[in-house]
């Protein structure tokens, strides 16, 4: 559409985005008007404030840290290069039938989406996911109604069939491979970008 | 088990009883009239032509001698006779539905309409029995002008229109060139079929198999309405066979009208299919036009009734059944108009109405289409006992066979064409469900009435009627179980483990947030722009002006706070006591290596399958017989709650030696909806003004006023002059003892909402100023039903 082209040339570096993210130019146009959206202050970043005004991740249960895992080491605004970083860690995968070991992995392999995920667990970045982070999450996702007793339990079954070497916490590994089964492609890429 | 017998067997009886009633009047009906005959009203009355056309005015001359004598006790029936069998068939039919649903199992395995449509049956079989000639058949008038307006404004009104016009094209894509090819594929076929000699049908030309065609090929809304109900598929296939059943109403009108229109005529010329094409965009777009004028009509006179609250309702329905009308005045689309009009008028009568109007809108609504729809099947049934049948069986067959065929044809072959254009494809098993789930219903019923009188018009109406019960019950008993089945066949054969459960829960709110970040519209560029304009121009003129309001702004307040404050003040008092594993990353990790029994297992995996909130977008928000709330609401208002709540402990915690102190309300001006929010939150209070001695305020609160106003959080300590008489103390005590917060003992708070006029906004700002930096947490409203947009701009300071 014409209307892109008009923000496409405000976009810096806009040929390394592409490389680096893997988006067409058509996308990265969209999402930069999204990112203008969201910025109401017109500052060129975003800030938690712009984040949280998005209506359906206040009533998500995983709504803050999602918000948080756009702001690492933390900052407090983000800018459009890591905003688009982020995002294109969820762009559909197109299955490549022999990829080429030497390139280096794309943004939005596989790994790097459970990498992602798991990092949403795992808040203090130790690597592993503890009983208590488990807690925390499940915590915020189910319904008020259920008791300690009964989270436990799940906890303990959990840990228990993901935990390969017994220390009692999830690893990635045993992350990725309690996820084996799982179509990540589908459940983790945004359905209208490809 | 005793007790819902004998409830059935009441409501069989009452049923029984107003059939009966209604058998009486066909016998009473000519000897009540003591008068002789009755004329019916020529356009007062169309009813009583429709429910009676086979009944005689009543009988000359009987009784007529003993008019002048005065009577003790005397029945003239004839006097309320329309509306006491108006009424009685209502009642007939809401029985009915009351009976359905006794059994709770029985809705599930046969769907509603199947079941009205048997109760119909009986009753056509019943009356036909007793009285030897057809019973009333639904004339098309009373269907088209009484019977489909409420259902179908029903739906356009509760019609969720974000995945609506995400898939807008595809919906007119099948809608129109769907229809188009169902038409002439089966009125093409019938008349191949009509040509071999051996069937005998040779007499029937093209026209008349076009005409055809054209009433058989439309999916009904009404069918497809009450079935997909039951089979609570996702929202994105729902609304693409609900959509189309209800755009191609546009198409239907114009063939059908032109098909008719030249099985008259002598000779069909190129000009005339010429004339015919133009027709198409004028029919739709001008239902459309109309629509919109008549729902910006009523925009603007919601705005004005603010004196007079109890008519409010009665605007919507007035227009919306205006708009129908004067389209099928013109021969437009009448359901394109209602849907339009409603839909537009939607956004800007809810802000401008009351909430106690919103809701008697809402249920009236709902409760008329029931009705409605009732009555339709239960005439549906009613009308095919008779004599106007003519069963001829290749014709039927074929037809039946036609419509299955050039259906699935239909969905596979523009299924393939669109996919190329969409990123979200319908796959094979939703594509199985559109084709399936072509049901024909009343509407092709009541054009085949519609039709002149001709000799074929018997065996059409018996093909009609044939097709209309076979999708309905075979289509509609079936498709259930086919989906549960074809679901089956796609998730592996072993359970997914507890850890697949929730790390798939936990995946999927990720990626609901991760779409909600990019604004998953479609066309997004043209929602963002639509919602400029609306901000800017369609808002203030059709909005009614804000002021001053304080009475509903406080109940509203009243009643969200304390529910909010309680629980707030029950998870505080319990903060201190309980461990809380939210905050505590040095607890060591205690592991618990017992294993987990199998019944422990189940226990666990029914846990989770009910307790685990569910995605937002992907719950189905069409019910027919409550409002679209319930369960999804809830679940919102609790994650929104419990958000607050750990929010607030984490500030609790982590600023134990910051004092928090009063922040102003803030009134801001939110795109679409114009509410106001009331905010509390805690900004840093400097240490070196203890006079300021600020207790602790929740974080945010939200409030969805109707009318805005200012509202200030008073400082109990504040000077006597800020606090003027309107105040309203919600007497809730918030208070912090202790510095160290850890140990704080919080025994409510402490409120008082106070309006104020806007300079005593300013006036407070300069103790903003004061305070080293604090950003005022602003909490912007939940919209009036919860379910839009929720904003919450939290503090932007991280500790």
């Amino acid at each position: 559409m014409g209307l892109h082209s008009s923000h496409l040339s405000k976009i810096d570096n806009l040929t390394e985005i592409m490389e680096e993210t893997g988006f067409s130019k058509s996308h990265i146009g969209r999402l930069y008007h999204r990112f203008q959206g969201l910025d109401e202050s017109n500052s060129g970043s975003l800030s938690r404030a712009d984040f949280q005004r998005i209506g359906g991740l206040a009533v998500n249960p995983l709504g803050e840290r999602i918000i948080n895992a756009f702001f690492p080491d933390r900052r407090d605004t983000v800018d459009f290069r890591s905003f688009i970083r982020i995002l294109a860690c969820f762009r559909p995968v197109r299955m490549v039938k022999s990829p080429d070991p030497l390139s280096p992995e794309p943004i939005n392999s596989r790994d790097n989406k459970l990498r992602f995920a798991f990092q949403l667990y795992d808040q203090d970045r130790d690597g592993k996911i503890s009983r208590d982070e488990l807690y925390q999450v499940l915590f915020m996702m189910m319904e008020a109604e259920v008791t300690e007793d009964q989270l436990d339990n799940i906890i303990d079954r959990t840990i228990q069939e993901a935990d390969q070497d017994g220390d009692g916490t999830i690893s990635f590994e045993d992350f990725k491979k309690s996820l084996e089964k799982v179509n990540l492609e589908h459940k983790m890429s945004i359905r209208f970008l490809q | 088990m005793s007790r819902r017998c004998s409830l059935c067997l009441g409501i069989f009886l009452l049923q029984l009883l107003s059939g009966t009633s209604l058998l009486a009047e066909t016998v009473l009906g000519p000897l009540g009239n003591a008068t002789g005959r009755w004329v019916p009203a020529a356009s007062g009355q169309p009813l009583t032509r429709a429910l009676q056309p086979a009944w005689e005015p009543g009988l000359n001359g009987s009784g007529a001698a003993g008019d002048t004598a005065l009577k003790i006790f005397s029945i003239e029936y004839h006097h309320v006779q329309v509306p006491f069998e108006i009424t009685l068939w209502i009642m007939l039919a809401s029985l009915a539905k009351i009976g359905f649903h006794l059994y709770i199992k029985l809705p599930s395995i046969v769907p509603e309409s199947c079941l009205l449509i048997i109760v119909g049956l009986i009753m056509g079989g019943i009356i036909y029995g007793v009285n030897e000639t057809s019973p009333p058949i639904m004339s098309t008038d009373v269907f088209f002008l009484y019977l489909l307006p409420p259902i179908v404004l029903d739906a356009g009104y509760f019609m969720p229109s974000r995945p609506f016009f995400d898939n807008i094209g595809t919906i007119l894509w099948y809608a129109v060139v769907g229809t188009l090819w169902n038409v002439f594929g089966i009125g093409l076929s019938l008349y191949g079929i009509c040509q071999i000699e051996s069937f005998g049908l040779k007499d029937i030309s093209l026209l008349y198999n076009l005409l055809f065609g054209s009433l058989i090929a439309a999916v009904d809304p009404v069918a497809v309405l009450s079935v997909f109900e039951e089979i609570h598929v996702n929202e994105q296939l729902h609304i693409l066979v609900f959509g189309e059943s209800l755009l191609n109403d546009a198409i239907t009108v114009v063939l059908y009208k032109l098909f008719k229109t030249f099985c008259t005529m002598p000779s069909v010329g190129l000009s005339d299919v010429f004339i015919g094409f133009i027709k198409f965009f004028l029919v739709g777009l001008g239902g459309l036009l109309v629509g919109f004028i008549y729902g910006i009509i009523a925009a603007l006179t919601t705005r004005f009734t603010e004196n007079i609250r109890v008519i409010e309702p009665l605007f919507v329905f007035l227009y919306s059944y205006l708009s129908y009308l004067t389209a099928e005045m013109f021969h437009f689309s009448g359901i394109v108009a209602i849907i339009a009009c409603s839909m537009s008028m939607k956004r800007y009568v809810e802000a401008n109405i009351s909430q106690k109007s919103h809701t008697t809108i809402k249920y009236f609504m709902k409760m008329w289409s029931s009705v409605s729809e009732t009555l339709i099947f239960i005439f549906l049934g009613v009308s095919t006992i008779g004599d106007k049948h003519e069963w001829s069986w290749p014709y039927v067959c074929f037809t039946m066979l036609f419509c299955l065929v050039w259906r699935a044809g239909g969905v596979i072959f523009l299924t393939f064409i669109v996919n190329k254009f969409r990123v979200n494809v319908v796959t094979k098993k939703n594509q199985f469900i559109i084709a399936y789930g072509g049901l024909r219903g009343a509407i092709c019923f009541s054009l085949v009435f519609l039709l002149p009188n001709f000799p074929q018009k018997k065996m059409f109406t018996t093909a009609t009627i044939v097709v209309i019960f076979f999708t309905v019950f075979v289509q509609g008993m079936t498709i259930k179980p086919l989906v549960e089945l074809l679901e089956v066949k796609r998730t592996s054969l072993a359970p997914p483990t507890v850890s697949e459960q929730i790390h798939i829960r936990f995946l999927d709110h990720l990626l609901a947030g991760i779409e909600d970040i990019c604004g998953h519209w479609g066309q997004y560029y043209w929602k963002d722009r639509f919602e400029n304009f609306n901000n800017k121009y369609l808002n203030k003129l059709f909005i009614r002006e804000q002021h001053l309001s304080k009475s509903s702004i406080v109940m509203l307040y009243q009643k969200l706070e304390k529910k909010h404050a309680i629980e707030l003040a029950e998870t505080g008092q319990l903060a201190g006591t309980a461990s809380t594993a939210s905050l505590q990353n040095e607890k060591a990790a205690e592991v618990l290596k017992r294993p987990v029994s199998p019944e422990q297992l189940d226990n666990i995996q029914e846990l989770l399958l009910r307790n685990l909130y569910r995605i937002r977008q992907r719950m189905p928000s069409y019910n027919r017989h409550t409002l679209p709330q319930g369960k999804s609401t809830n679940q919102a208002k609790e994650i929104f709650l419990r958000r607050q709540e750990s929010l607030l402990k984490d500030d609790v915690s982590l600023n134990s030696v910051k004092r928090r102190s009063v922040c102003l309300a803030d009134e801001s001006q939110k795109k679409g909806k114009l509410a106001r929010s009331l905010t509390v939150g805690g900004y840093r209070g400097d240490e070196n003004h203890p006079e300021m001695e600020c207790p602790k305020f929740p974080k945010s609160i939200s409030v969805t006023p109707q009318q805005p106003s200012t509202a200030e959080w008073i400082n109990e300590e504040e000077p006597e002059n800020l606090q003027t008489p309107d105040e309203n103390g919600i007497k809730l005590k918030w208070r912090d003892e202790n510095e160290t917060v850890a140990e704080s003992r919080r025994s409510g708070l402490k409120l008082k909402l106070q309006f104020a006029s806007p300079d005593a906004i300013d006036n407070g700002s300069p103790r903003d100023g004061t305070d080293n930096g604090g950003r005022i947490p602003h909490l912007a409203p939940l919209s009036r039903q919860f379910s839009e947009q929720v904003h919450d701009r939290g503090t932007a300071q991280s500790e």
